[in-house]
C-alpha cells in the first residue's frame, strides 16, 4: 500500500494548489535553538478556510512550528509569509501579522489579576483603539458564542479549565483574526471538559476561521481538518486528509506514531 | 442525633447508615474544633506545655502592669521640670514630652509659619488617600492633584512664590523625618520598577548601567552615601552655586532605597510565567503596554511584603540624617536630654520615638496585608 508514487502524487497535488489564495506559505524555513536544530526544510502553504491539523511526537516542533508563523519565536533561514506580509525583524510586519493572527495556548494564559470581561476589552481597547463601551459589547458577544456570558465578571483563577480555555478562545477572537492557531488546547484539560472546547472549536470551524490546531484529538481532526500534517524530529514527514491519514498511513513513523496514541 | 430526625427517614438504613448517595453533610465532631480543643491542644498538651503557658501568662501579666502602671497610672503629665513630676509621681514623666511637643514636630521651622507644615500634612493626607484606596469617588482627579502635591509641598515648606522663605536648615523634628521618608518612598518606587525593567532588557548597555548602580547602592552603607551627599556632591557642582544639603540627602535616601526596591521588583518579575508575555505579545500590545497592563500589575502585587519592607526600612532610617547634623524627631529628642532642667529622662525619650515609628511603620504593615487581600483573585 505504502507505494512512494502515490506519496509523490499526494505531494504534487499539494505543491500545485499553492496560488494567489495561500494566506499563509512557508518556504524552506529553518529554526535553530543554540546548536538544535529544530524544524528542517519546513515548506507548508495554507489556503485562506483551510483547517489543518498538526500532530507528533512530543518535541517534535510542532509548537515552534505554530509560534514561528506569529513571531513568538524567530526562524533563521527560508521564509514565512502570512497574509501577503513577509516576517522579518522589522517590527512594523511583526505587527501587522499579529493583528490577523489569534493563538491559543495549552495553559491558557489568561491575565489573572483582569477579570474574563477585562481580559477580553484589553486588545481592542490597547491595540486597535476601539472605545470601552463597544470593546465590552464586542467582549460580551463572544463570550456567547463560547457560552459563558454570565461568567464576564469573575476572575480566571474561578472558572473551570475548560471555561478558561474558552475564555482564551473568546480573547483572540476579539481581535477579529484571520487566521487562529491552536497548541494542544485540551491537552491541560480535564477529560470531562475536553469536549466542551472542542466543541467551540468545531463552530468556529463552521464559520470559515482559517485554523491551524495541534493535537492528537482524532476525532476532531477527522470531523474539521481538510489536512492532517504529521511531523517528527523537526521535519513533516507526511500530510493527508484526515481519512486517508489515520487509515492509511504511507510513512512508518507515522504507522509507528498512531499506534501509539491508539493503544494508550 | 437530631441531625438524623432530621433526614427523611427512608434514607436511614436498619443500622443507621445512610443509603448511597444519599450522605448529607455534617458538621465535625465538637472534639476536633472549637476553642477548648484549640487550647488543649495547644496550651495544654503535656506537662512541659502547661508550666510553659502558665510561665507566659505570669511573665506577660507581671510586664503589662509594670507598663501600665509605668506609662499610665505613676506618670506626670504637667510640671516645669523632672522635678516637678517627681513631686507628684514616680513614673513616667510625660510633662518632659508635652513641654518640647512643638520641637519634637517642627524642629526649628519659624513659629509664624507653623501652620505651613500643618497645611502640608493635611494635604500630604488627601494627596495619599487616592493612591491608597482604589474606589474613592473621583479618583482619576484626585490623582491629579496627588501628582501634583511634591511641588505644592515643596512650595509650602519652603517659600517663595509670595510665602516668606524658610531655609531648610530650619527644617527639623518628625516634619523632617516625614518630609525625607515620603520623598524617598515616592520616587523610589517608580525609580526601582525602571532600574528592575532595565536591569532584564535586551539592550546590554542598558542592562550594564542597572545592574551596576544596583550593585553600587546596594554595596555602601547608606550612612556613607549620606556623608558623600554632604562633602563630596559639593565637588561636583560649580562653584557659587547652592545645591541645598536636603535636597542632596533626598537624592541619596531615594537612590539608595531604589537600589533595594529594584531587586524587591525584579524577584515579583521573574515570578511571572512566560506565557503572560507571550499572551501580551500576540495581542499585539507594546513593550510599556504589556508591562504596565499586564506584567507590572501582577509582579508588584507578589513584591508587595518586600516593597513594604523596604519602605518601612527607608522611613527608619530617616533618623540616619543625624549624622550630618540634622535634628531630626530622635535628634530632638537627643539634644533635649542635655536640658540640666530634665536631666535623666532618657527613658520618656526614646519610648516616645519608638512609639511614634512604630505607629508608622504598623500601619505601613498592616496596610499592606489589606492590600494583598484585597488584591486576592484566586489563582
Ligand atoms: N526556548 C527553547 N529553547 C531551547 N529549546 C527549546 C525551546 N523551546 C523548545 N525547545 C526544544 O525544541 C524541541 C521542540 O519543542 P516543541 O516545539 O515545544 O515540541 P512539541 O510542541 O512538538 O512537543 C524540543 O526538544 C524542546 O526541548
Ligand atoms: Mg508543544
Amino acid at each position: 500500500m505504502a507505494d512512494t508514487e502515490s506519496l509523490a502524487e499526494t505531494t504534487a497535488q499539494i505543491e500545485s494548489s499553492k496560488g494567489e489564495d495561500d494566506i499563509i506559505q512557508i518556504v524552506a524555513m529553518h529554526k535553530w535553538f543554540g546548536e538544535f536544530h529544530v524544524l528542517k526544510d519546513i515548506n507548508l502553504s495554507i489556503k485562506v478556510q483551510e483547517r489543518i491539523v498538526v500532530c507528533g511526537p512530543s518535541g517534535s516542533g510542532k509548537s515552534t512550528l505554530i509560534r514561528c508563523i506569529n513571531r513568538l519565536e524567530e526562524h533563521q533561514k527560508g521564509q514565512i509569509i502570512v497574509n501577503g506580509i513577509e516576517l522579518t525583524n522589522d517590527l512594523k510586519n511583526i505587527d501587522l501579522i499579529r493583528r490577523e493572527v489569534g493563538i491559543v495556548f495549552q495553559h491558557f494564559n489568561l491575565f489573572p489579576h483582569l477579570t474574563v470581561l477585562e481580559n477580553l476589552t484589553l486588545g481592542p481597547i490597547w491595540v486597535r483603539n476601539t472605545p470601552k463601551k463597544e470593546a465590552e459589547e464586542l467582549a460580551m458577544k463572544y463570550l456567547e458564542r463560547v457560552k459563558i456570558p454570565e461568567q464576564a465578571l469573575k476572575f480566571p483563577g474561578q472558572l473551570s479549565g475548560g471555561q478558561q480555555q474558552r475564555v482564551a478562545i473568546a480573547r483572540s477572537l476579539c481581535m477579529n483574526p484571520k487566521i487562529m492557531l491552536f497548541d494542544e488546547p485540551t491537552s491541560a484539560l480535564d477529560p470531562e471538559m475536553i469536549k466542551e472546547v472542542l466543541d467551540v472549536m468545531v463552530e468556529l470551524a463552521d464559520t470559515g476561521m482559517t485554523m491551524i490546531v495541534v493535537s492528537h484529538e482524532m476525532g476532531f481532526a477527522k470531523t474539521v481538518a481538510d489536512r492532517v500534517i504529521f511531523m517528527d524530529a523537526g521535519e513533516i514527514i507526511e500530510q493527508n486528509e484526515p481519512h486517508e491519514f489515520f487509515d492509511n498511513p504511507r510513512h512508518d513513523r507515522t504507522k509507528m506514531f498512531l499506534s501509539q496514541i491508539l493503544h494508550h | 442525633m437530631t441531625l438524623g430526625e432530621t433526614e427523611a427517614p427512608l434514607t436511614v438504613t436498619e443500622d443507621g447508615g445512610y443509603l448511597p448517595g444519599t450522605h448529607p453533610d455534617l458538621p465535625p465532631p465538637s472534639s476536633v474544633h472549637g476553642p477548648i480543643h484549640w487550647a488543649r491542644v495547644n496550651l495544654f498538651g503535656s506537662i512541659a506545655d502547661t508550666a510553659l503557658t502558665l510561665l507566659a501568662v505570669y511573665f506577660l501579666y507581671s510586664a503589662i502592669t509594670f507598663l501600665v502602671g509605668w506609662m499610665f497610672v505613676d506618670a506626670a503629665f504637667t510640671g516645669e521640670s523632672r522635678k516637678d513630676c517627681r513631686a507628684v509621681a514616680d513614673g513616667a514623666c510625660w510633662a518632659f514630652i508635652g513641654n518640647r511637643f512643638s520641637l519634637f514636630i517642627y524642629g526649628f521651622y519659624p513659629e509664624p509659619e507653623r501652620w505651613r507644615v500643618d497645611l502640608t500634612f493635611v494635604l500630604l493626607i488627601l494627596a495619599i488617600a487616592p493612591i491608597l484606596f482604589d474606589r474613592m469617588p473621583q479618583r482619576g482627579k484626585a490623582l491629579i492633584y496627588s501628582c501634583l502635591y511634591p511641588f505644592i509641598a515643596a512650595w509650602l515648606l519652603v517659600g517663595g512664590f509670595g510665602l516668606e522663605e524658610v531655609s531648610t536648615d530650619q527644617f527639623g523634628g518628625l516634619m523632617l523625618n516625614i518630609v525625607i521618608g515620603v520623598t524617598g518612598i515616592a520616587f523610589s518606587l517608580p525609580i526601582g520598577i525602571v532600574l528592575a525593567l532595565g536591569r532584564q532588557s535586551d539592550l546590554p548597555i542598558v542592562r550594564i548601567l542597572c545592574v551596576s548602580f544596583i550593585e553600587i547602592i546596594r554595596g555602601v552603607p547608606l550612612i556613607t552615601l549620606l556623608f558623600v551627599a554632604a562633602v563630596m556632591l559639593s565637588y561636583f557642582v560649580p562653584p557659587g552655586t547652592n545645591f541645598d544639603l536636603l535636597v542632596r540627602m533626598l537624592i541619596m535616601v531615594t537612590l539608595f532605597a531604589s537600589g533595594y526596591m529594584a531587586e524587591v521588583i525584579r524577584g515579583g518579575l521573574q515570578a511571572i510565567p512566560n506565557g503572560q508575555y507571550e499572551a501580551a505579545d500576540a495581542m499585539g500590545l507594546k513593550y510599556w503596554q504589556s508591562m504596565r497592563l499586564i506584567v507590572l500589575p501582577q509582579a508588584l502585587k507578589i513584591s508587595i511584603p518586600g516593597i513594604v519592607n523596604t519602605f518601612i526600612a527607608l522611613y527608619k532610617d530617616t533618623t540616619l540624617v543625624i549624622v550630618i547634623g540634622r535634628l531630626d524627631i530622635l535628634g530632638i529628642g537627643n539634644s533635649s536630654l542635655a536640658d540640666t532642667k530634665w536631666q535623666g529622662l532618657s527613658t520618656e525619650v526614646y519610648v516616645f520615638v519608638a512609639l511614634f515609628f512604630f505607629v508608622n511603620c504598623f500601619c505601613m504593615s498592616r496596610y499592606s496585608l489589606w492590600l494583598e487581600k484585597k488584591l486576592h483573585t484566586g489563582h
